[in-house]
């Protein structure tokens, strides 16, 4: 039961705080279109955080809710990976972290949505919809920003060196996962497969680092969490107990 | 407010033509502009809903579906380069149109039948 | 035909509400009203997602966070219905922001107040929506063809942003004595420059009275501030709140409610530049495109090249 409370908590953080630095960009994009685009995208993992937040707050009882749980958590309680968490820094970086997320969430949900328990699984199954689109959409700036201009290249190069590191936490299974049965690391294969194909046809070498940075499962956060939740866990927590 | 008007729309009609001043040079940053159509559910035709920039045919369709389904306007999406269109001229209305005017026997309600008639 | 009789045919066709479309003849100054109309009011929708999207990160429940997202989102959709509309008229979606950098094109002076707390939100949604939607509904029937389209989609789509803005306002009412402060307090500051949004008086308004010939408005300033004074005073009751004027009151000669006079002195300065965010709205308006300048060259290389190979391959 508490591993898969947990896991449940890890799954709505991690579309939580991604929907929360995707959503940066509204009123800031590249161009009209894309602005569109992105905040859809921060919809949707908005969308997926609260539905798993609900069923977590079903488990949990105790008068929890969808809020209690993504506002009153502290830093410590949060169990979404860093990658995640890691500041929006320019559109090669968000879009290369979209990437990567969203070939690993297609993989997972797929998983999930025939193994896990019942509900999970009907999330996962209609959250996967959306996963393919922005995989697609990701892939598709992957590409172009590989193969367009110098300067595209050369960023999406920094985004690479900088978000690599944070790759592999994705792939090392915690407890709360064994527990529930999760095999994230079975997926790594097919990930790799997928990313490698997508930068070869961006024109992009696959990085090779031995530096790894984990511990956001565990709740062992980078700097950059405690300020995503003092800005939005502020109203909840200077006026506690309101109806907003 | 810069008013050179150069044309973008419905690529075969000549600014002046219709009004404006061509601008010698356009500037080079613009993505394309498309036009996008959307059908709205299974049965119906695409209808023309506006435009948007998009590099190629296939970010077209991804930006309206961004930009033009939200609501779950459509099932279908058309996209097609604004210049691509071709129209005719508002000054060839009369002889193009004004013709099948007095065609009226061409309309069911120009034959008068008895009311006894039905399914006709 | 002579100018003249173009002048003349277009007016018969205005007077018996045919709309005017991209290629038809149209006189010089009406092509650029529209232009400068239209452009004006994609610029207003695109730098309103500013004061707004300010609370995004900060929204106080994961369904307010999604709604407010939601409707920042739909500003840019309606911002880029206006410029798609502004494009049939010649002019190019680039030049038109490249005169909203310089400052050569205005945008509505309501999106240079700050937004301080969460009640602002809920205030915007229903002062500066509600008075915009007052202007929004007049404009579908505007003469100009795919102006009047863009307007009538944008209803559409515009009725939840004052219908979200008056429920979360109807929230904070009934709430605890410091979000009925905090409600009160955002109704106060922005009951005024809500009405400002209508424009000078029309004895003042120096481009109405040929609008009006041309059908581009329908509606005059003064009208349209009255009707949503009118409006106003009953809304605010269902709140438990009040409109920050001593001067309001129902006048049953005129059928209407009178209200104070405007701060025309402030009106101007917000106007020329001076109020309390122009600066920064248009910095983050021109800090965005040209910091997105480099994805928007690159996704056009990558669309050349691949064209290239893809006719290479053909042949």
């Amino acid at each position: 039961m508490k591993a898969t409370l947990d896991y449940i908590l890890h799954l709505a953080d991690n579309a939580l705080i991604l929907g929360q630095r995707n959503a940066e960009w509204c009123g800031h994009g590249p161009v009209l279109e894309q602005d569109i685009a992105i905040s859809n995208i921060s919809l949707d993992l908005i969308g997926q955080a609260r539905s798993f937040y609900q069923y977590a707050a079903e488990l949990q009882g105790n008068g929890s809710t969808e809020d209690t749980l993504a506002y009153l958590r502290h830093e410590r309680q949060f169990r979404n990976i860093l990658l995640l968490e890691q500041p929006k820094s320019d559109w090669a970086y968000t879009t290369l972290r979209q990437f990567f997320f969203s070939a690993f969430q297609q993989l997972l949900f797929q998983q999930l949505s025939t193994q896990a328990d019942e509900r999970i699984g009907a999330i996962a199954e209609k959250s996967l919809k959306e996963v393919n689109y922005h995989l697609r959409w990701s892939s598709e700036w992957v590409v172009r920003l590989g193969d367009g201009t110098e300067e595209s290249r050369r960023r999406l190069q920094q985004a690479l060196d900088d978000s690599w590191p944070f790759v592999n936490e994705m792939f090392q299974a915690e407890n709360f996962e064994l527990e529930s049965g999760v095999r994230v690391e079975e997926l790594q294969a097919a990930w790799t497969e997928k990313v490698k194909a997508c930068l070869a046809e961006a024109g992009m070498e696959m990085p090779v680092t031995s530096l790894t940075r984990h511990g956001g499962k565990k709740g062992i956060h980078s700097e950059h969490l405690g300020y995503i939740l003092a800005e939005m866990q502020y109203l909840q927590r200077s006026y506690p107990g309101c109806e907003w | 407010m810069n008013t050179s008007i150069r044309r973008f729309f419905y690529g075969d009609i000549p600014g002046q033509e219709s009004g404006g001043t061509p601008a010698p040079e356009g500037p080079k940053n613009d993505w394309p502009l498309w036009e996008v159509f959307i059908r709205s559910k299974q049965g119906l035709d695409h209808k023309h809903v506006g435009s948007l920039h998009a590099t190629d045919a296939q970010m077209a369709i991804e930006n309206a579906r961004d930009v033009y389904t939200r609501r779950q306007e459509g099932v279908s999406i058309w996209v097609v380069k604004s210049q691509d269109i071709h129209a005719s001229r508002p000054e060839e209305a009369g002889e193009l149109y004004d013709p099948a005017a007095d065609k009226i026997y061409r309309h069911p309600t120009f034959y008068d039948l008895p009311d006894a008639i039905s399914h006709m | 035909m002579s100018v003249h009789d173009l002048e003349k045919v277009f007016q018969e066709k205005i007077d018996s509400e045919t709309k005017i479309e991209p290629l038809d003849w149209m006189p010089e100054a009406y092509r650029k009203t529209n232009i400068r109309q239209i452009s004006q009011h994609a610029h207003s929708e695109i730098v309103g997602m500013l004061p707004e999207g300010n609370w995004i990160s900060r929204a106080p429940s994961l369904k307010r966070k999604a709604i407010l997202l939601a409707k920042v989102q739909d500003e840019a959709g309606h911002g880029l219905y206006l410029y798609s509309a502004c494009e049939t008229l010649g002019i190019s979606r680039e030049e038109t922001i490249n005169d909203l950098h310089s400052g050569r094109a205005k945008y509505s002076s309501i999106f240079n107040y700050p937004t301080l707390t969460w009640a602002d939100i809920g205030a915007v949604g229903w002062l500066v929506d509600g008075a915009a939607i007052m202007n929004q509904v007049m404009l579908t029937r505007t003469s100009y063809g795919p102006y009047a389209r863009a307007m009538v989609r944008i209803c559409k789509e515009e009725s939840f942003h004052q219908r979200q803005g008056f429920e979360s306002l109807l929230v904070l009412s009934k709430g605890s004595p410091e979000q009925q402060a905090m409600c009160q307090d955002a109704i106060n500051r922005w009951w005024w420059p809500a009405l400002m949004m209508f424009g000078p008086r029309d004895s003042e308004s120096t481009n109405s009275d040929q609008s009006m010939k041309w059908k581009i408005k329908r509606k005059t300033n003064d009208e349209l501030r009255q009707q949503f004074v009118d409006m106003c005073v009953e809304q605010v009751k269902l709140l438990g709140m009040t409109l920050p004027d001593p001067n309001l009151k129902w006048n049953a000669e005129r059928n209407h409610y009178d209200f104070g006079e405007i701060d025309w002195n402030e009106f101007w300065q917000v106007v020329k530049g001076n109020g309390p965010c122009n600066k920064e709205r248009l910095q983050a308006r021109k800090q965005a495109w040209e910091e997105g300048a480099w994805v928007r060259e690159a996704a056009a290389a990558h669309a050349a090249k691949k064209q290239k190979r893809t006719a290479a391959h053909a042949a």
